[in-house]
């Protein structure tokens, strides 16, 4: 489980303080955790302070009662936290294979490394041995971020916005890798998305807004607050008025 | 043959003890062993130092591996070896320099190769550069490739120095027929207070010829590379060149890319990027499980690979 007690991060810009996150406190203990929010609201900058990426100006992270606060990125990721970027990372003459060895943290057979491929809806052998460079999309590159998540299988698993940089077809496939991930994953999965699809099949959705919890709760429970004070809703509720 | 000899066969050429097909092992300056085929003769010079080696029109998938290797401290060795690739072979060739030295005085190795490659003949050239050895002596390597390639000819040239060579300058030029292809991926990596300075001179002559050359070096430490490149487009051709480059350290890499077009049809290209490794491939890397240190040491063998 983990425990996000009174974080706080702020940053300065020139003279003036910004604060990014203020005073959040969460229990993240379901299977499927959403947050969402608007843009700019805090919610990738959370993501980075439970992956140790950003260290947060005040409070205290806890990963099944232990105080993480001042692990490393490193330490995080051997504790059980993974993290799949928004925008995934290309390196030169690294391949797929290489990659998905690395997040799996021992050598791994072929039919192995493309079972994992499989899982993503890649085509394992056209994949296995490409250099993960700018000749892969970014449809490609999501879905190898994701699998090396598959791959390495612990007990926190962080998606920031999967469905960046993916068109809308590709999408409708990345649902069915998250559906399938929910019955299968041993752990929490807490994913970072603005699209109901993915909403609908969470446990529980936070809402994330001007660095703060704006509202917590099931789906029914939250939805529905969402939908009505959201921006679009409320030119459209002033219309028909 | 030593210990530390064989070892340094095995680093430059893949081989341990005498490689298959025709071969000629230069060791300390001195003839170490020859082989001949029916097809590829190697002949030594008479004049100058060195050897020719004649392979002919027609060979296919033979090898040709000619190490050098240098064991005694103080030793400078300079060598012409002569290529001459008959019409239409397909050969590999491998090459490679190691030098092991202990003591306080300088190694050095000046190898001049020139490749006459025949119509449509097709050769690959493999070359390792590679030094030891704990003494004070310098371990220096500079090596000299001149390439002349006819029509439908074609030549792929690797190049890797990856350690122990305090200071080389590689100068490569090479000039191309009609339909004649040229490809050279270089990859060098320095340390301490190393030099390394490549040029490459290319000139496309011919209709429809092209070439492409690669470089990616790591510089580490304090050691300084310099990458001069020159593409000539003296026909309807295509010339690409591409210098990548890692900083560590205190690490200084100055890439030179230039192109020359004198023909309207000439297509030429070229890339030119120096930068320490990304932070956000450091710190991918990490939230896998590895240090920093592991994750540098994954980025860098993954770029030299």
């Amino acid at each position: 489980m983990l425990e996000l007690q009174n974080i706080g991060y702020a940053v300065e810009e020139g003279n003036t303080r910004k604060e990014i996150l203020k005073n959040i406190s969460l229990k993240i203990d379901d299977r499927f955790v959403a947050i969402t929010g608007p843009n700019g609201g805090g919610k990738s900058t959370l993501a980075k302070i439970i992956a140790g990426i950003n260290k947060p100006t005040s409070g205290k992270i806890l990963l099944d009662g232990e105080d993480i606060t001042d692990l490393s990125v490193t330490e995080r990721a051997n504790k059980g936290i993974s993290f799949a970027f928004q925008q995934p990372v290309r390196f030169k003459g690294l391949t797929v294979r290489d990659l998905i060895t690395l997040a799996k943290g021992e050598k791994i057979s072929v039919a192995e490394a493309c079972s994992y491929l499989s899982e993503v809806g890649l085509c394992a052998k056209d994949y296995i041995n490409r250099e993960v460079n700018a000749s892969l999309s970014g449809g490609e590159l999501k879905r190898i971020e994701i699998a090396m998540i598959i791959a390495r299988g612990t007990k926190l698993s962080l998606f920031d916005e999967p469905e960046a940089g993916i068109d809308l077809w590709s999408f409708n496939n990345l649902i069915k890798v998250f559906e399938g991930m929910h019955e299968k994953i041993n752990g929490s999965i807490l994913i970072i998305s603005h699209q109901e699809r993915i909403l609908n099949i969470a446990d529980k959705i936070i809402v994330i807004s001007d660095g703060q919890v704006a509202a917590q709760g099931t789906k029914q429970e939250v939805l529905p607050k969402l939908l009505a004070s959201s921006e679009a809703c409320e030119t459209l509720m002033n219309k028909l008025v | 043959m030593d210990e530390i000899q064989k070892s340094l066969l095995e680093k430059i050429a893949d081989i341990h003890e005498v490689p298959e097909g025709a071969y000629n092992i230069r060791s300390n300056g001195q003839l170490e062993g020859r082989n001949t085929t029916a097809n590829i003769d190697i002949v030594t010079k008479k004049d100058e130092p060195g050897i020719d080696i004649i392979i002919k029109p027609g060979t296919k998938n033979e090898s040709v591996h000619i190490p050098v290797i240098l064991s005694e401290s103080g030793l400078k060795d300079m060598v012409y070896n002569d290529f001459y690739i008959g019409e239409g072979a397909d050969v590999t060739i491998v090459a490679g320099c190691g030098i092991h030295n202990c003591g306080v005085d300088t190694s050095e190795h000046d190898g001049i190769h020139t490749f006459y490659i025949g119509k449509n003949a097709k050769v690959k050239y493999i070359e390792k550069h590679y030094g030891e050895g704990d003494g004070a002596g310098e371990r220096i390597l500079n090596p000299t490739t001149i390439v002349h390639i006819e029509d439908g000819g074609y030549m792929e040239m690797e190049t890797t120095q990856i350690k122990g060579v305090d200071s080389t300058v590689r100068d490569t030029k090479a000039d191309l027929a009609d339909g004649a292809t040229l490809v050279i991926k270089e990859k060098i990596m320095t340390h301490g207070r190393q030099t390394a300075e490549t040029n490459f001179t290319v000139e496309l002559n011919g209709v429809d010829s092209s070439a492409n050359v690669i470089s990616r070096s790591v510089a580490k430490g304090e050691s300084k590379q310099v990458f001069n490149s020159n593409i000539c487009g003296n026909n309807q051709c295509y010339g690409h060149t591409e210098c990548d480059a890692i900083l560590m350290d205190n690490g200084h890499v100055k890439a030179v890319p230039s192109l020359e077009a004198n023909n309207l049809d000439a297509s030429l290209v070229h890339e030119a990027a120096i930068g320490k490794i990304a932070g956000d491939q450091l710190i991918k890397l990490m939230t896998l499980g590895l240090t920093e240190a592991q994750a540098e040491e994954q980025i860098i063998n993954g770029f030299m690979k």
